[in-house]
């Protein structure tokens, strides 16, 4: 069924990843940092039936917990090797150097005592470490010194007794989540504390906290990696768009666990807008939504000084409070013109009234506007909610459906096909407003209001077979028109995202954030 | 906590016995080895010589595996002691991040003297009196001595409420002193 390859493409497309990289899965480490290569990879690999490559898709890879643990493992046994230092202290210069391994080696080879030293190590070979106990030692962080107190001491010769490093130990892990960069008790002393020596010290729940937390910091010390952001998912997305490509690409990822986001941002999937924009319309929604469409249906402005003004009772001769401009709030027009008595305003053609109101009207474009695109794309958000409330009472129609028409399981799964890429659609839909309202006119936004006017449309129009009763679900003939307009969405949304994905690594498109300040300078004025 | 008791009297002891310059401990409570009352004489050749501070300082429960916490409890004009009835202190070494249990208080105490010695307009708590210090230092030198004047001249007063607020942990020490300030 070609209509079900074209809808996985995107989910699959980490599949697609795996056997095309997975023998070189360390070498690309060694990139790590360098820019010797293009940052933004078209996802080129083997087609899947009749699938293409696309603008949008970016290559990513997906790491599950063990993965990272055994990516770390590789790098540090490959530092141990070259360097010949203990595996723990690879370790640490490792992650002083960001996983940087080459830096770090380039580096190391130059002056090691400095990297060392910089790093958090001893320069000193000794032997691994132990407790011991010295006659007459005094623990200089407890005074103890009771004779047969077991004490130890990093490569530094900074003693302490078993005790007060226990506790050294358990407050950094535990109470402030410290790990990669707990240093001797000593004051000034910036050893570094190793895995090896900290096993000796503490319990096993502890260790077990401490290496969680040394994992952690890998992923967030890598800036090609990046957890996913989905509630109990543990695994880790890899992908090599770097920060400064974000105008040119929304690096959109997909989890094992099926979440998709936007790997620049870790936000929910959000194609076809740039994070930067993403960002400024969150703000500005959360600023100004509610604020705008209160102020659009109560308000006007000053027609002199532009000021909002909120009727609240009274009669039709406004006083400005900030200009003291005087004027009509019927035809906003000079009160002057309106002789001396209160009568109310029956002088609608007059100039100075159209002149005032024409300000007006130019002043709450900017505000409209916004709102155009932002009822839209709240719009979508909510309806793709809806359509997932349908979708969960979907999951018993399939049930019911099965046992009514006696179709099979399989024959069924045209709905969750067909609520899935509702979800999918809506979500971009959402986005194309956002970024629509950012878009500066030209004649490339014609093409991208048809592409986004076909999706709307088509999504719309499976919206309402989704939701028709169980009934005529089962009708072969609706069947069918679902699974086509199914295909149809998803085939319109990649053609959608393709487009803008093309014109956003061209260049093509302009901005007018210039626009965007205009508009929030149309709020209520302070 | 016997071992921890143990750490404390002999810092306690080190710092009475050879206290740090312009310094003075005493303890509100003797059964209470957590709550120090330190006297601290304004350092000369600064605008706050001739001033008698008063800091309080509250050890945690684990001390010395977390910081000692220590306020004012006299009223500074200082871009690094907030500039409130809770004089609180920005000082590096008391940072969690920072501390290490090896440190002593007689060098916390040291590094507090060193503040008002020099103080760190680039770290502040007060940012407006930091913007004074580095802009108009005749300015900032005449309002510190006015609050010189005005609050760190004759005997120390501890407030109750202010250690009390600081310390948390240590309830016990607190009421037994100062019950009757009156902030100006």
């Amino acid at each position: 069924m070609d209509t079900d390859d074209d809808f996985m493409s995107n989910l699959s497309s980490e599949d697609d990843m795996l056997p095309d990289d997975s023998d070189n899965d360390v070498s690309g480490d060694e990139d790590f940092g360098f820019d010797d290569e293009p940052d933004v990879y078209i996802d080129s690999q083997k087609d899947i039936g009749q699938r293409k490559k696309t603008p949008f898709d970016v290559s990513y890879k997906v790491f599950q917990p063990q993965d990272v643990q055994k990516q770390q493992d590789e790098l540090i046994d490959e530092v141990n090797m070259i360097l010949t230092i203990a595996k723990e202290e690879a370790a640490i210069l490792l992650r002083y150097f960001r996983w940087n391994k080459e830096r770090l080696i380039e580096q190391y080879m130059d002056r090691p005592s400095q990297v060392l030293e910089a790093a958090g190590l001893a320069q000193t070979t000794a032997g691994p470490p132990k407790l011991r106990t010295i006659p007459g030692f005094t623990c200089d962080i407890c005074c103890e010194d009771e004779p047969g107190l077991q004490s130890f001491a990093l490569k530094c010769g900074h003693r302490y007794c078993v005790d007060c490093y226990h506790q050294y130990l358990s407050q950094k892990i535990k109470g402030e989540g410290e790990a990669a960069r707990i240093q001797c008790p000593a004051e000034g002393c910036t050893l570094i504390i190793d895995a090896r020596s900290l096993d000796l010290l503490v319990t096993s729940e502890l260790t077990e906290r401490y290496h969680e937390l040394l994992h952690r910091t890998y992923v967030e010390d890598k800036e090609t990696l990046k957890w996913c952001p989905a509630p109990d998912c543990q695994n880790a997305v890899e992908c090599r768009v770097k920060k400064k490509d974000l105008d040119q690409v929304v690096p959109t990822v997909a989890c094992l666990c099926g979440y998709r986001f936007c790997f620049g941002c870790i936000l929910n999937d959000h194609q076809p807008a740039p994070c930067q924009l993403v960002k400024k319309w969150l703000k500005k929604c959360a600023d100004d939504s509610e604020t705008a469409n209160w102020i659009s249906a109560n308000t006007k402005e000053c027609p002199k000084c532009n000021s909002t003004i909120e009727k609240n009772g009274g009669c039709n001769h406004m006083t400005c409070r900030k200009c003291k401009h005087e004027f009509c709030w019927m035809c906003m027009g000079l009160w002057s013109e309106h002789g001396t008595s209160w009568y109310n305003c029956n002088r609608f053609e007059e100039k100075s009234g159209t002149d005032a109101r024409d300000a007006q009207a130019k002043s709450r474009v900017s505000l409209e506007r916004y709102l155009h695109y932002y009822n839209r794309y709240a719009n979508h958000e909510q309806s793709a909610r809806l359509d997932k409330d349908i979708y969960h009472k979907t999951e018993k129609k399939m049930v019911l459906l099965q046992k009514e028409s006696g179709m099979s399981w399989i024959e069924v799964q045209y709905l969750n096909s067909a609520s899935q890429a509702l979800q999918m659609c809506r979500q971009t839909l959402m986005w194309t407003y956002a970024f629509a309202f950012y878009l500066k006119r030209n004649n490339l936004t014609e093409i991208f209001e048809d592409n986004q006017k076909d999706l709307e449309m088509a999504v719309e129009a499976l919206s309402e077979m989704f939701e028709k009763p169980i009934a005529e679900l089962a009708d072969p003939k609706l069947k069918v028109e679902i699974m086509d307009k199914t295909s149809y969405c998803n085939k319109r949304r990649v053609i959608l995202l393709d487009d803008t994905a093309q014109n956003l690594a061209d260049g093509a498109w302009s901005f007018n954030i210039e626009f965007m300040n205009s508009t929030s300078n149309s709020g209520p004025s302070t | 906590m016997a071992s921890q008791n143990k750490r404390i009297a002999k810092e306690l002891a080190e710092c009475t016995t050879s206290p740090p310059a312009g310094i003075t401990i005493t303890l509100p409570n003797d059964s209470d080895l957590h709550r120090w009352h330190v006297t601290l004489a304004g350092p000369d050749n600064t605008v706050y010589a001739g001033g008698q501070f008063g800091l309080i300082v509250t050890l945690p429960v684990d001390y010395p595996f977390r910081a000692p916490v220590v306020t004012f409890a006299t009223r500074i004009y200082h871009p690094n002691v907030t500039n409130d009835s809770l004089g609180n202190v920005c000082l590096g070494p008391l940072k969690a991040e920072n501390w290490k249990p090896s440190t002593r208080l007689a060098g916390v105490l040291e590094a507090v003297r060193a503040l008002l010695v020099e103080p760190q307009p680039d770290d502040p708590l007060e940012a407006r009196i930091a913007d004074e210090f580095r802009q108009d230092r005749a300015e900032f030198e005449k309002n510190a001595r006015a609050y010189v004047v005005r609050y760190a001249k004759g005997p120390v007063k501890f407030d109750a409420a202010v250690g009390a607020a600081a310390a948390g942990a240590e309830a016990a020490g607190g009421a037994a002193t100062g019950a009757a300030v009156v902030r100006p």
